[in-house]
């Protein structure tokens, strides 16, 4: 990173206030130590009042341009290049310039210390408002979610993509920008096969696998009998044990990760071609567990800035002309559109995840009969805060709305559920608000928000290694939803490349077990 | 807690991620670039740089799931009237309706074509990609930078003769309107009004009224001034470094009636040109224009393209001005001298001797390139015909077999004009890539 301009932090003084009066600020300016003094006033809510945790605070003020670039490098400070970031770079450039895109108010990095990147363009209200939202609520996320926990190393994150960017420029340099674009293109387009879904076994570390020896090796000494070493010994096993079944195990198939089984199995590629699809894979990894947790992460966020808002304004901190601007923005951004309006998008993550926390504070703090038979655990606990931490370390949006979607809140937002089989004439509604639907609308809502079950569920089955070495690869086709044929083929196309060898991939209908379509892609030579 | 001012970092730091983009879109934008100088009017050149690019070359396949095959699940908010079990029709347009979420933010893939703008400078590199301009080692060492004042916006402070008039009065009529100063015209129109009433009934009530309100609106107006202090503004300039690598450019054209409308076209469609080439090489470039006929004048831009003369045509002439304003203004020890005449080719032929002397000895010796245009009648040479050349092209082509810094080119169509530049100034294999 270049050098910056560390403004503010010379003044470690207790904030001074406006006049006397309490507020935080008045109008729309804001300075440095104005900023300082938001940070300790929403500290000062979320700390004791919501009992939040969070790493450090690490505050950037950042220009539109800057907000473009970054968006461009997927939000990341620091990145390595290829051209298809700034293709995105032109396309966000041309949506600003031409006004058909508002920049967002801020971007947060899951790192220790988190990065909060916020406008400079934005009023002090705005300010407050992403600071709450993201500096305590995305940050208090980022720490404390199992999913972020377990796949996602804050501290080191930075350090990687420094070492990511490097590696990458080092590599352009020696063996030509091509030859790497081609790597990483391919790679790029397996980004979403490229990520563990399940933790793995741990591999031993040296000094478990020397105690497991000896352990062993005492086992063996106490139980020898001499007796042993007169049996005649059997038949030479021939070296046809290398059945397929054990052929696959050795190479740990089946394997969803793809970009993984290439980097450790693809017979012809360099050291640095796999050290880059290492990269790659990490990457995705990294992100994987914010697409698991869009609803929940917002809704925590959004949740956050909403008591602290509410808190900052009680107390006086901020006038009521900047409480009115937050709660114009505040509900901007909670707004969700129903099916049949010009703007519906799909579900808005700000307005489920909100209306949701906000739901389970209310059965904590008020519930009704209902609540006490569909959430007895929680309807009535008192605590809220305690209930929404809780939920917040421990689920991602597949199991949160599965478990805390309330009957009540599927009759306010009027969800239905409705089924398109192309086979029929008509759609049909499956399940609504009612009764007889609540428990069957909710799993099917829950599963939309499944990753696993909205990307197509393809995975290396087979190579004969000593043969052919044609990779077999699977889609297993769920509800026989076909996988888009020409993209297919295009990463078809790059998986081969990569292989060095042919690549054939089938859809698998999951019910039947019938093939219903094969692509099939030879490489082409450019890596080797 | 930290807070950290990123402002002052430098920008651009996607920009190797653009340039990235651009080599891998470079033969769809270079065609782009080649018809917008082809067709598009050459002045306007670079300005709208859009670009079209099909997304076939940058598309970023993913597995994804097909729409339209297969059992589709939507979960949607706002049910007003359906109850389980009810059926709806299928939505006109493939099925499903409005997918579910899933649906909105994808974005890649799309079949549409990728369209982007070109900055100025990317334009204008992938425009001049490969050209080279010759002899550019020659004096481009000398890069000392001296200060030299440029406009940079407005100043509230500043002397009176930087004053900048329409800012000035746009905020003086800003302010007027916005403190309710009344207007000079409805001033009259009242004070006519009260003119007529007090001829009529000169001491009735509604003569005192309107007394007083004529009254109230002059104190307010000379309460308000039309030009406040706080209106003004000045012209603000700031320093900049100026190189002393430099570059003159003259242009020389014969404007004698046999010289059609088309052929000053043309001329001055390669004048252009040079002279973007040249910008983008050299921080300082001027140009001179010298026009002649039987006797050359040095005059500005419109004169030159504009203007039509009579007489006959003496090349010489023409050499002899630029001669005399080289070493009057142009010294060729800090300038870089290019020349670019443009002609039919007419000439008195006793001029020749003379011309060809001129250029040989003091012309072509101060100068870095000089390049000869020939242009011609859009019907171009006939066919059939041994090709006829003209009593200048005779007199120059012995100079330039022996010297490169002349070039020369015969000229007919516009379409021609962007390849013969890119033929004189390509960039000569082996010639290493200088630039200054």
């Amino acid at each position: 990173m270049s050098p910056a301009f560390p403004a503010g932090v010379a003044t470690p003084a207790a904030p001074a206030l406006i006049d006397g009066s309490g507020l935080l600020f008045s109008g729309n300016d804001w300075d440095f130590d104005t900023i300082r003094r938001i940070h300790d006033a929403c500290e000062a809510v979320a700390g004791p009042e919501l009992g939040l945790s969070w790493y450090p605070n690490q505050i950037e003020i950042i220009t539109a341009e800057q907000m473009l670039d970054a968006y461009a490098s997927i939000g990341m400070p620091l990145f390595y290049k290829h051209w298809s970031f700034g293709k995105h770079f032109a396309q966000h450039e041309a949506g600003y310039r031409r006004g058909l895109m508002g920049l967002a108010y801020e971007i947060v990095i899951n790192s220790d210390p988190c990065i909060s990147y916020i406008m400079e363009e934005n009023t002090a209200t705005m300010q407050t408002l992403v600071i709450a939202h993201a500096a305590f609520g995305h940050n208090h996320f980022f720490k404390n979610n199992y999913l972020f926990r377990q796949w996602t190393d804050a501290e080191g994150i930075l350090d990687y993509l420094d070492f990511a960017k490097r590696y990458i420029t080092r590599c352009e340099e020696r063996y030509g920008h091509g030859a790497v674009e081609a790597v990483l293109d391919a790679a790029h387009a397996l980004m979403n096969q490229g990520v563990h879904r399940y933790p793995r076994k741990k591999r031993p570390d040296l000094s478990s696998e020397q105690r497991r020896e000896r352990e062993r090796e005492e086992h063996r000494e106490r139980i020898y009998n001499d007796l042993w070493r007169t049996l005649p010994a059997k038949a030479a096993a021939g070296k046809a044990d290398l059945s397929a079944e054990r052929r696959r195990a050795l190479l740990e198939l089946p394997q969803e990760n793809i970009l993984y089984f290439l980097e450790k199995v693809a017979p012809r590629l360099r050291p640095w071609q796999r050290e880059i699809l290492r990269i790659v894979r990490h990457v995705a990894q990294y992100f994987y567990p914010q697409r698991q947790t869009k609803v929940m992460n917002e809704g925590c966020a959004t949740y956050s800035h909403y008591r602290i808002m509410s808190r900052l304004s009680e107390t006086g901190r901020i006038n009521e002309a900047a409480y009115l601007e937050f709660l114009q923005s505040h509900t901007n951004v909670i707004r969700q559109p129903t099916y049949d309006d010009r703007h519906y998008g799909g579900h808005n993550p700000y307005a489920i995840g909100f209306a949701m926390m906000q739901d389970i504070a209310r059965i904590c703090t008020d519930p009704t009969a209902e609540d006490r038979e569909w959430f007895p655990d929680i309807a009535g606990s008192g605590d809220p805060m305690e209930v929404l931490r809780d939920v917040w370390a421990n689920y991602r949006d597949e199991s949160f709305i599965a478990q805390f979607l309330s009957p009540r809140l599927m009759r306010q937002l009027r969800l239905f559920h409705v089924s398109d089989d192309p086979d029929k004439p008509e759609l049909r509604v499956e399940s609504i608000h009612d009764e007889r639907g609540y428990r069957r609308l909710r799993r099917a809502f829950a599963r939309q928000y499944d990753v696993a079950w909205l990307d197509p569920d393809i995975e290396v089955v087979d190579v004969d290694l000593e043969g052919d070495r044609k990779l077999i690869v699977h889609h297993k086709v769920l509800n026989r939803v076909l996988l888009n044929r020409d993209d297919a083929a295009r990463v078809l196309q790059h998986l081969a490349d990569l292989w060095g060898y042919d690549v054939v991939l089938k859809e698998v209908d999951t019910a039947t077990g019938t093939v219903l379509k094969e692509h099939t892609a030879s490489a082409r030579p450019t890596f080797f | 807690m930290h807070i950290i001012d990123r402002r002052l970092n430098p920008g651009g730091k996607s920009l190797a991620n653009r340039q990235r983009f651009l080599r891998r879109v470079r033969d769809v934008a270079q065609r782009a670039v080649r018809e917008a100088a082809r067709d598009g009017d050459i002045r306007d050149l670079g300005k709208d740089g859009n670009v079209t690019v099909p997304a076939d070359g940058v598309r970023e396949p993913k597995f994804s799931r097909a729409p339209g095959t297969g059992i589709q699940d939507h979960i949607l908010p706002g049910n007003k009237t359906y109850v389980e079990g009810d059926t709806i029709e299928r939505p006109p347009g493939g099925s499903g309706g409005r997918g579910g979420g899933q649906a909105g933010d994808g974005g890649e893939g799309g079949e549409d074509s990728f369209r982007f703008v070109l900055t100025r400078e990317e334009f204008l590199e992938l425009f001049l990609d490969d050209l080279e301009l010759p002899d550019l080692a020659k004096r481009r060492l000398a890069v000392v930078e001296t200060e030299a004042l440029r406009r940079a916006g407005y100043t509230v402070t500043g002397s009176p003769a930087n004053l900048a008039l329409t800012r000035t009065l746009r905020n003086s009529l800003s302010r007027r309107i916005a403190l309710k100063r009344p207007k000079a015209e409805e001033m009259a129109a009242l004070e006519a009004e009260l003119k007529a009433l007090e001829t009529q009934e000169p001491d009735g009530p509604a003569v005192a009224e309107l007394r007083a309100e004529v009254e109230r609106l002059r104190t307010r107006s000379q309460r308000i001034p039309y030009v406040d202090p706080i209106d003004l503004r000045y012209r603000r300039f700031e320093p900049y470094p100026r190189p002393v690598a430099q570059a003159v450019m003259f242009c020389l054209m014969d404007v004698s009636g046999s010289m059609t409308e088309h052929m000053k076209d043309l001329a001055k469609r390669f004048y252009i040109l040079l002279h973007i080439f040249l910008v983008r090489r050299y921080k300082h470039v001027e140009i001179v224009f010298i026009r002649h006929t039987d006797h050359a004048k040095e005059v500005d831009e419109e004169t030159f393209f504009g203007s039509r003369e009579t007489g006959g045509t003496l090349v010489s002439s023409a050499l002899v001005e630029m001669k005399r304003i080289v070493a009057e203004r142009y010294n060729p020890e800090d300038w870089n001298i290019y020349a670019a005449q443009a002609s039919d080719g007419d000439n008195v032929s006793s001029d020749g001797p003379t011309a060809q002397n001129l250029l040989r000895s003091a012309i072509l010796p101060a100068c870095q390139y000089f390049a000869y245009l020939e242009v011609g009648d859009e019907g171009g040479p006939r066919a059939g015909f041994v090709e006829h050349r003209t009593t200048l092209w005779r007199t120059y082509e012995p100079v330039s077999k022996g010297d490169s810094t002349l070039a020369m080119r015969k000229v007919n169509h516009r379409r021609d004009i962007y390849p013969v530049f890119r033929e004189l100034f390509s960039r000569k294999a082996g010639q290493e890539a200088a630039s200054p």
